[in-house]
């Protein structure tokens, strides 16, 4: 037998199996996950209301009473309500994560990851804290 | 950043303001506190950070939860567009107060 053989690489077609659109309400885990993620919209609302509130207050004294007349109407309080729901999800798994992401050593030891995620929480207590003084008691 | 300053603020000016829990500050006194730079600079920090959060984790949700691959170039452009579009807004009316 003479001559060489010519081999062509043959691939053969993915097994792509279709996933629902809905896959996320299959498990309580997945549901959770895109709930946290869904998160960041209650995030970009508060980012909005607080823009209206710099410009009520930029604008004039009667602005501001207006704005605030307008967040108390029901729709707005149950977003914000909702908001703030999400928000709490928000900030309470970005700590959880926290710890898994940041590894902090000292010296040659490993903070511990409890000592990380309370540490954000302690920085959230404190930023709180300023925050509020600033607010009202300042 | 979100998630240390934005739980305090929603509370404030989102629930206990509104609600009548807190006697919401003064106009003069928070148009004191707005016009600091360094307050400026802090919520012009929260905005951006907060819109580029919610344009990424938006852009992997729809393009994870709900599955609308084939609109990936478009849901990048309006996400990331809205943010700094926001940022700029956010930028503009900071810079504005008196």
């Amino acid at each position: 037998m003479t001559g060489q053989h010519q081999y062509t690489e043959y691939h053969p077609r993915w097994l792509r199996q279709p996933v629902s659109t809905y896959w996320w309400l299959q498990q309580r885990s997945y549901l959770a996950f895109i709930l946290r993620e869904a998160s960041c919209l209650f995030v970009a609302w508060f980012v909005v209301y607080l823009l209206m509130l710099v410009r009520a207050v930029s604008e004039s004294e009667m602005s501001y009473k207006q704005f605030l007349g307008w967040s108390a109407s029901p729709i707005v309080l149950l977003l914000n309500l909702v908001s703030f729901f999400f928000i709490g999800l928000h900030a309470i798994t970005f700590f959880q994560a926290a710890p898994r992401a940041m590894v902090v050593h000292v010296g040659r030891r490993r903070v511990p990851d409890r000592v990380v995620g309370a540490a954000h929480y302690l920085g959230l207590l404190a930023a709180s804290g300023i925050v509020a003084w600033i607010l009202l008691g300042a | 950043m979100s998630a240390l300053l934005m739980p305090i603020l929603l509370v404030l000016f989102g629930l206990a303001f509104p609600l009548g829990w807190l006697q919401p500050p003064a106009h003069a006194h928070l148009l004191a506190v707005l016009s600091h730079p360094l307050t400026r600079l802090a919520l012009f920090g929260l905005c951006l950070l907060s819109l580029f959060h919610w344009a990424h984790r938006f852009r992997h949700t729809l393009y994870d939860g709900l599955q609308i691959k084939h609109l990936n170039e478009v849901i990048a452009v309006t996400c990331y567009g809205g943010a700094i579009g926001g940022a700029v807004a956010a930028a503009y009316l900071l810079w504005q107060v008196p």
